[in-house]
């Protein structure tokens, strides 16, 4: 049986944290919106980009000169994982599950012989992929010190996976990251983005185009552009999953730490009570012994 | 005069949708203005001003750094990596764009891109003049 004193610390250290995750949660609120509408204002530009990329491609049969990030190597044998996680832990299972959808991912390619490499980006699905991956991960992408993701961000990252692509280090590209659909609701999402998929059909038209300079030109500086922006709306819906997960969290360890409380006190107050209650059976008992 | 819809998204946000008279674009091979019922088209921009008229007298400077413009019979649609519009434009930020073009000149050996670069700083320079910088 814990003294009252132990009870009344307990109580004092558990308003602490409740005091902390309301505050955490508070600003991951705040945060959120502001990511939530760098989402929102980034999303047409990859729409048109998709839309102008379908136009263009539905032209063109794949042929030997065509591109490579669109025909692809010919090959599957070397795959690269570009892992989008947090910087930051205490959001819920927001790193895990993606980390477990790469990991399931690489898993499953080697189980079939071949060859993974893992890009990190944020130290968080670094620190989960290590324990089984150290051999396979060939670089870690740390955006701790960037305050608001800015599309030099994405040009970054996307950067060092053409320089990869075009040393042939590797066959296919897939892009793990968070989709966000709303603060309770985060999507952990593979997306293949090396060879370039494309939606057929979305804006097709039947106009002939005028093209300048040419046709293969346009698509050659179109595609490295398209991964580009890619990544860097992986890297936005990401960063408003993040701040989701994480106001939930903390809601949650909120409530949580709240209910803890109320039990504790219930006890406290009992315990109390019952040592009142026994000094004075004490005095009672003593002077009927008189 | 006729109008038609026009277009203008950089990565991070809209800069300009609405319908307009004429547009000037910075296409690759030389300027090109667009009008209402153009031929459908597609072609890269490379760095320079983007004037947007929607009334007759009334233009609008955009600085651009490169994209795509894509013109269909819905209209034109404008992809620019970087846009600038006069009225955001200083000259820190001029000067910064006109030192990271400087650095990507002395950083790639390609060909090309120190061709592309070159010609980028010239725009720059020429874009920082016609500001009275």
């Amino acid at each position: 049986m814990p003294s009252l004193k132990d009870l009344r610390n307990r109580i004092a250290s558990v308003k602490a944290t409740q005091k902390i995750t309301k505050a955490m949660q508070m600003v991951a609120a705040a945060k959120l919106r502001r990511a939530q509408s760098a989402a929102e204002a980034a999303r047409p530009y990859a729409q048109r980009m998709a839309a102008v990329l379908g136009n263009l491609a539905s032209g063109i049969t794949v042929g030997p000169e065509t591109p490579r990030l669109l025909a692809g190597t010919g090959s599957d044998q070397v795959h690269l994982l570009v892992v989008c996680t947090a910087e930051r832990g205490l959001c819920g299972a927001f790193n895990s599950s993606i980390s477990r959808l790469a990991r399931d991912h690489a898993n499953r390619l080697m189980a079939e012989g071949k060859t993974v490499k893992i890009i990190c980006v944020g130290k968080k699905g670094y620190d989960i992929l290590r324990r089984q991956f150290g051999q396979q991960i060939i670089e870690l992408i740390d955006l701790r010190s960037v305050r608001q993701i800015g599309f030099e961000q994405g040009e970054q990252i996307a950067q060092k996976v053409l320089n990869l692509f075009d040393q042939g280090a590797f066959d296919v590209a897939t892009l793990f990251y968070s989709q966000f659909r709303s603060v309770i609701s985060q999507i952990p999402t593979a997306q293949q983005i090396v060879p370039a998929q494309i939606e057929s059909g979305a804006g097709t038209t039947d106009a002939v185009y005028d093209y300048e300079p040419d046709e293969g030109e346009i698509l050659a500086t179109l595609l490295p552009r398209n991964l580009t922006v890619q990544i860097f709306r992986a890297l936005l819906e990401n960063a408003a999953s993040e701040q989701g997960a994480r106001m939930s969290a903390m809601d949650n360890a909120t409530r949580n730490a709240g209910e803890m409380i109320k039990k504790q006190t219930m006890t406290y107050n009992r315990s109390r009570q019952a040592m009142i209650t026994k000094e004075l059976i004490e005095i009672i008992s003593g002077a009927e012994a008189l | 005069m006729a109008t038609f819809t026009f277009e203008l998204v950089s990565p991070e946000r809209v800069l300009f949708s609405g319908a307009v008279d004429a547009v000037v674009l910075p296409a690759v091979e030389g300027d090109m203005t667009v009008l209402a019922g153009h031929a459908p088209m597609m072609t890269s921009l490379k760095t320079g001003f983007l004037v947007v008229t929607s009334d007759p007298g009334n233009g609008k400077r955009i600085l651009i750094r490169g994209g795509f413009a894509d013109i269909n019979q819905n209209g034109l649609t404008v992809l620019a990596e970087r846009a600038l519009p006069e009225q955001e434009l200083t000259q820190e930020i001029l000067d910064h764009e006109i030192l990271t073009a400087e650095m990507h000149y002395d950083a790639t050996t390609d060909l090309a891109a120190k061709h592309a670069a070159e010609a980028a700083i010239a725009q720059l320079r020429e874009a920082k003049a016609a500001l009275n910088y």
